[in-house]
């Protein structure tokens, strides 16, 4: 796929076309230290071809925006345990909208009970992936928001 | 059944062409330079011109490369000197290579987790690359990047390399000054002999100087340079400094090698003999790579020189002579 890239494809294919390589940024907010299912789902995405950047645990919003911009990902994915995902991707948000950087993605997981789906929509989140959903769920979910959104 | 809740307002964005993302890289902003560095990963021909007129505003900057073993603690060390440079006020430009999964083409880059408290506070631009399938311990793109880097006003530039086996010595041809990162306990002291990545140094550093062992990877090294240590066209020997980034120790004298190797290469006319071997290797390795595109935009005489090797028609040597048209087919 890349070499046909390479070999000069041309761009005008339209706009609702993914780029060759999706790079996800796999974080971690807050006070919340357990990262093995933020592990497992950066070897998921590997495995999908994808680039993870993964930037380890206890981040602000802050922080992650800035490591997203740096890294031009498409996507950030942010696994959330500690049940203070609403402020916190809030923030998130408004430190995207904040910088200018609408164009990035985003997806939760972990554990979100449904309640709270609507304030998170509204926060500024793209996809909402629920803990029992099987990796090539997470794969299907960023891959069509990414084809969705087009190339940058 | 599971199912994956969406935000009823689908987002888009558009494709902004290269050309507009030079002045926005000119003066620093984030967005842009990323970007940049993105396209010329994806080697979109449309990028071209752009990453040219980039080149031109380049060449300030001291380009360091960083190699050593997996786990030496590259990742660490740069943080470490982040640092450094940031309480002089200097804003560095990272480019922190991981491998890519030769199956999947996926990969998972993780030298952020070391570096994202310094970067953040010492105002550096941190970008991990995979290497997409390329040898030697950088990508293709890297020292595209480095230019996008450098004409963004990043100074000193810090290429962190995957980390390395014994033989990806190409880091050598993309920097000004070489730093191998050692770390000690791995295999005796003939590895300190061995040919291969330790004669690329401009600068030794002994990682993890906290560490009993340390001093004996140091006395090895500096036995093996006592017979002469040298890198062929550099008139100054390498020093062996002992580092800890996690205690900070050391870090500021190894700071002080690398500029003082940089005075070493501006006074002594090195830079310019560095920055040819540079010029060289980027245009042959850009020629070699325009040569593979050039063959698999045309698949079908490719095939047939594949067939043909591979039935023994004809040997690999005389087929990629007959590739290049330097020989009639027979």
């Amino acid at each position: 796929m890349r070499d046909a890239n390479l070999a000069g494809e041309s761009l005008s294919t339209g706009p609702a076309e993914a780029p060759d390589t999706i790079r996800v940024l796999v974080a971690k907010l807050g006070l919340d230290g357990h990262d093995r299912g933020a592990k497992v789902v950066a070897r998921i995405l590997r495995d999908a071809g994808m680039e993870v950047v993964y930037t380890g645990l206890y981040k602000t919003p802050k922080d992650v925006v800035q490591a997203a911009i740096q890294e031009d990902v498409d996507v950030i994915g942010v696994s959330l345990l500690s049940g203070s995902h609403v402020p916190l991707f809030r923030e998130l948000g408004r430190c995207l909208r904040e910088e200018g950087a609408g164009h990035i993605l985003v997806v939760a997981g972990g554990v979100i009970p449904e309640q709270d789906y609507p304030a998170l929509l509204e926060g500024g989140v793209d996809a909402i992936v629920p803990q029992e959903a099987r990796s090539d769920l997470i794969v299907t979910t960023i891959t069509d928001l990414v084809t969705a959104r087009g190339r940058i | 059944m599971t199912v994956v809740t969406h935000s009823t307002r689908p987002r888009r964005a558009a494709y902004v062409p290269s050309a507009d993302l030079v002045k926005d890289v000119l003066a620093g902003r984030a967005i842009a330079i990323a970007r940049m560095i993105s396209r010329a990963e994806e080697g979109y021909p449309e990028a071209a011109a752009a990453l040219a007129e980039l080149y031109r505003h380049g060449g300030k900057a001291h380009v360091i490369g960083i190699t050593g073993v997996p786990g030496a603690g590259k990742s660490t060390l740069v943080s470490a000197l982040i640092k450094a440079y940031a309480a002089e006020g200097r804003k560095v430009g990272v480019i922190a290579v991981d491998p890519s999964s030769p199956y999947s083409g996926g990969a998972i880059l993780g030298d952020r987790v070391r570096m994202s408290e310094t970067a953040a506070a010492g105002g550096a631009f941190v970008r991990s690359m995979a290497t997409r399938g390329h040898l030697g311990g950088l990508t293709r793109a890297t020292l595209q990047a480095v230019d996008v880097l450098d004409a963004a006003g990043y100074d000193p530039v810090i290429i962190e390399t995957v980390g390395v086996g014994q033989d990806e010595v190409e880091v050598v041809t993309a920097a000004h000054t070489v730093v191998v990162l050692s770390a000690p306990g791995l295999g005796d002291d003939i590895q300190a002999i061995k040919a291969g990545i330790l004669e690329i140094a401009d600068i030794h550093a002994v990682s993890k100087c906290d560490k009993p062992e340390a001093a004996a990877t140091v006395s090895a090294l500096r036995g093996m340079l006592a017979l002469g240590g040298e890198r062929p066209g550099s008139r100054r020997a390498p020093p062996v400094l002992p580092v800890s980034a996690v205690s900070g120790e050391r870090i500021g004298e190894l700071k002080d090698a690398i500029g003082a190797h940089w005075a070493h290469l501006n006074e002594s006319g090195e830079r310019v003999e560095r920055q040819r071997a540079m010029g060289r290797t980027r245009i042959l390795g850009t020629a070699r790579h325009l040569f593979q595109q050039k063959f698999q935009e045309a698949p079908e005489t490719l095939e047939r020189q594949i067939r043909a090797v591979a039935e023994r028609r004809m040997d690999p040597a005389v087929a990629a002579r007959a590739l290049l048209g330097w020989e009639e087919t027979p």
